[in-house]
């Protein structure tokens, strides 16, 4: 008897280890081919478009891709850009709200809680029309500041933020801030800021990605192509410009995901941390 | 010495004015021009002057019976449950995996990063990859089909309705269920320990305590996957739009790609792409209320009844008691 169970078990933990082995060839393997058929001429993928190994072609589809309307370093500064506004806006004032919440005793303070938690699930795309129209009349299409100025109010952020800071404020650094003379606002700047630097950092990886990823706002806001980012870049490899380049195609989608997968790596063990961490909303 | 009558509270209101401002102007101000224009009659590129209808609930009459938004409700319904089933399922499973006490599964971080990498790549270089992989006649997938023999010509495979849906709810499962299966490990290891222990002393199964234990524990980290899913769902944009722009036959139009095509495209109805927005809104609201409701902790609620129930027992007796005197 027990030594049955000792073999199912061990049969068990042999099938959990295929079965993950299989998820993790099927995250990678999309990515693999592209990034292989992106060295490959039109004439190899139409062969056969599965190779796992890298071809000589990668010149020559980089002259094609190049050739035609997609250019990828104007998405990239425009992404950067708008990436890097949004994240610091989002982190800085969503920070700022959170200790004015939690370091102070106003009036309005419970209220105003209660109002964010009531916001934090509402979806801004479904406001968008009047967004368009709002910005449409301040002759503000094509500038950057509307897909900016916004994160200045992130609810979600503001209760992330708050939930740290009541576990880790201590208002003796504060009060002593005081006695040495320090304003309120040099306070939260120069003791406050630095303290908070881990959830700031989970925040503003997550803030930049989702950012840097979005395409619906980008596309109602910016018709200018100088003004086009990454994502918007990338549709337009779907129109019929690379009909039958499959290599520059190819190409174009690895050279938009290139920057993700090297950030992705390099801080993977941060993000899977954040991910965790905001996941436990209580 | 104490200094007496300094009060701080007020750097609360300055601390908070950034963001209620930017709130104001950039989310509430959108919202109500939203509601607004959905009575009007603001349609055609560039307008922005409009008149309230003489029957103001016309755009949302036609909204509701127009045959393509009653088709991206269903497709959209459609593609979430078929995304989400399979993938609170995985995650669920893998979640007990992973958090087994009786078997150490080796290599836990190195799964967990590549289960959650799709996630963090642009959803729209996504949609692109995989209309690619599943190109016709030259795409990988065909390619494969044709090593393996199981055809002999290439496939049109994204021509057909139920295969276009079905790739994007698979693109969504697999974009998402390493994130859910993130968050739920989570939340088992959030769960008192001790609960754990108890039960291996009682001598339940691995499977008795995952069902009797861990996923009750669970419930409101669940609650939060579903609505945050659910709301994420409602609006899912980028995929279906440059999968295969809403086709075949508008079996992958979601009601985003639906509100975009009818504020962006063709004759920029503003005012009906408006109302269909609101519609929307009140969809997602009703859907998260709902799901709070359903999956309130049941056990709290009682015990507060209990707790009412006894007090009001005490102060029966205790009145009796009064009067016997």
């Amino acid at each position: 008897m027990r030594h049955e169970t000792k073999i199912s078990g061990r049969l068990l933990k042999i099938i959990i280890y295929i079965v993950c082995i299989f998820l993790a060839i099927l995250s990678i393997i999309p990515f693999w081919i592209m990034i292989m058929n992106a060295t490959r001429s039109t004439f190899e993928i139409q062969q056969n478009a599965i190779s796992l190994l890298p071809s000589k072609f990668l010149q020559s589809n980089i002259d094609v891709l190049l050739g035609k309307s997609f250019n990828p370093i104007v998405g990239f500064i425009n992404s950067m850009i708008i990436s890097t506004g949004t994240t610091l806006c989002a982190v800085y004032f969503s920070s700022l709200t959170a200790y004015g919440i939690v370091a102070y005793n106003w009036r309005l303070r419970q209220p105003f809680f209660t109002f964010i938690l009531a916001i934090m699930m509402i979806p801004s795309q479904v406001t968008a029309i009047g967004f368009y129209q709002f910005v449409y009349k301040l002759d503000m299409t094509n500038n950057f500041l509307p897909l900016i100025l916004p994160a200045i109010a992130a609810p979600p952020m503001v209760f992330f933020m708050r939930q740290y800071l009541l576990g880790m404020l201590q208002i003796d650094i504060v009060n002593s801030g005081r006695i040495d003379g320090a304003g309120e606002f040099y306070i939260f700047n120069r003791i406050i800021l630095p303290i908070m630097k881990p959830a700031i950092a989970t925040q503003a990886i997550f803030t930049f990605v989702s950012s840097w990823n979005n395409l619906f706002m980008p596309m109602v806001l910016l018709t200018n192509s100088d003004k086009y980012t990454m994502p918007i870049m990338v549709s337009l490899l779907r129109g019929d410009i690379y009909r039958t380049e499959y290599g520059a195609i190819y190409l174009g989608l690895t050279v938009t995901v290139l920057p993700l997968f090297i950030v992705y790596f390099l801080l993977s063990k941060y993000i899977i941390a954040g991910v965790a961490l905001g996941g436990v909303k209580e | 010495m104490r200094r007496k009558g300094v009060s701080y509270a007020k750097y609360g209101y300055f601390f908070c004015i950034p963001f209620v401002l930017a709130y104001l102007i950039f989310s509430f101000y959108p919202t109500i021009y939203t509601t607004v224009i959905g009575f009007t009659d603001l349609k055609g590129i560039g307008r922005t002057d409009f008149n309230i209808l003489d029957n103001p609930f016309r755009n949302f009459e036609i909204i509701l019976k127009n045959p393509s938004f009653q088709k991206s409700l269903g497709n959209t319904a459609m593609i979430w449950i078929a995304n989400f089933i399979p993938q609170i399922g995985l995650a669920l499973l893998l979640t007990a995996w992973f958090t087994s006490h009786r078997r150490k599964i080796k290599g836990q971080g190195f799964f967990k990063v590549l289960f959650y990498m799709p996630n963090i790549i642009t959803a729209a270089t996504i949609a692109i990859l995989f209309a690619t992989l599943f190109g016709y006649p030259t795409g990988p997938v065909n390619s494969l089909f044709q090593d393996l023999g199981w055809s002999d010509g290439p496939i049109y495979f994204l021509m057909n309705k139920w295969t276009a849906r079905g790739v994007i709810a698979f693109i969504q499962f697999w974009m998402w269920y390493g994130y859910t299966m993130i968050v739920l490990i989570a939340g088992v290891l959030g769960i008192n320990p001790e609960l754990f222990e108890a039960s291996e002393i009682d001598g339940a199964t691995g499977a008795q305590t995952f069902f009797h234990v861990t996923l009750p524990n669970l419930r409101t980290i669940m609650l939060f996957t579903l609505v945050t899913s659910l709301i994420g769902g409602l609006q899912m944009f980028d995929i279906p739009k440059l999968f295969q722009n809403g086709g075949p036959d508008s079996s992958t139009l979601t009601t985003s790609a639906f509100i975009y095509n009818q504020a962006f495209s063709g004759s920029y109805l503003y005012n009906r792409a408006a109302a269909a927005s609101m519609i929307m809104f009140i969809i997602i609201a009703a859907c998260s209320s709902i799901l709070f409701y359903i999956l309130r902790d049941r056990d709290a609620i009682k015990l507060n009844k209990q707790i009412k129930q006894q007090q009001k027992e005490l102060r029966k007796a205790e009145k009796a008691a009064r009067r016997e005197e």
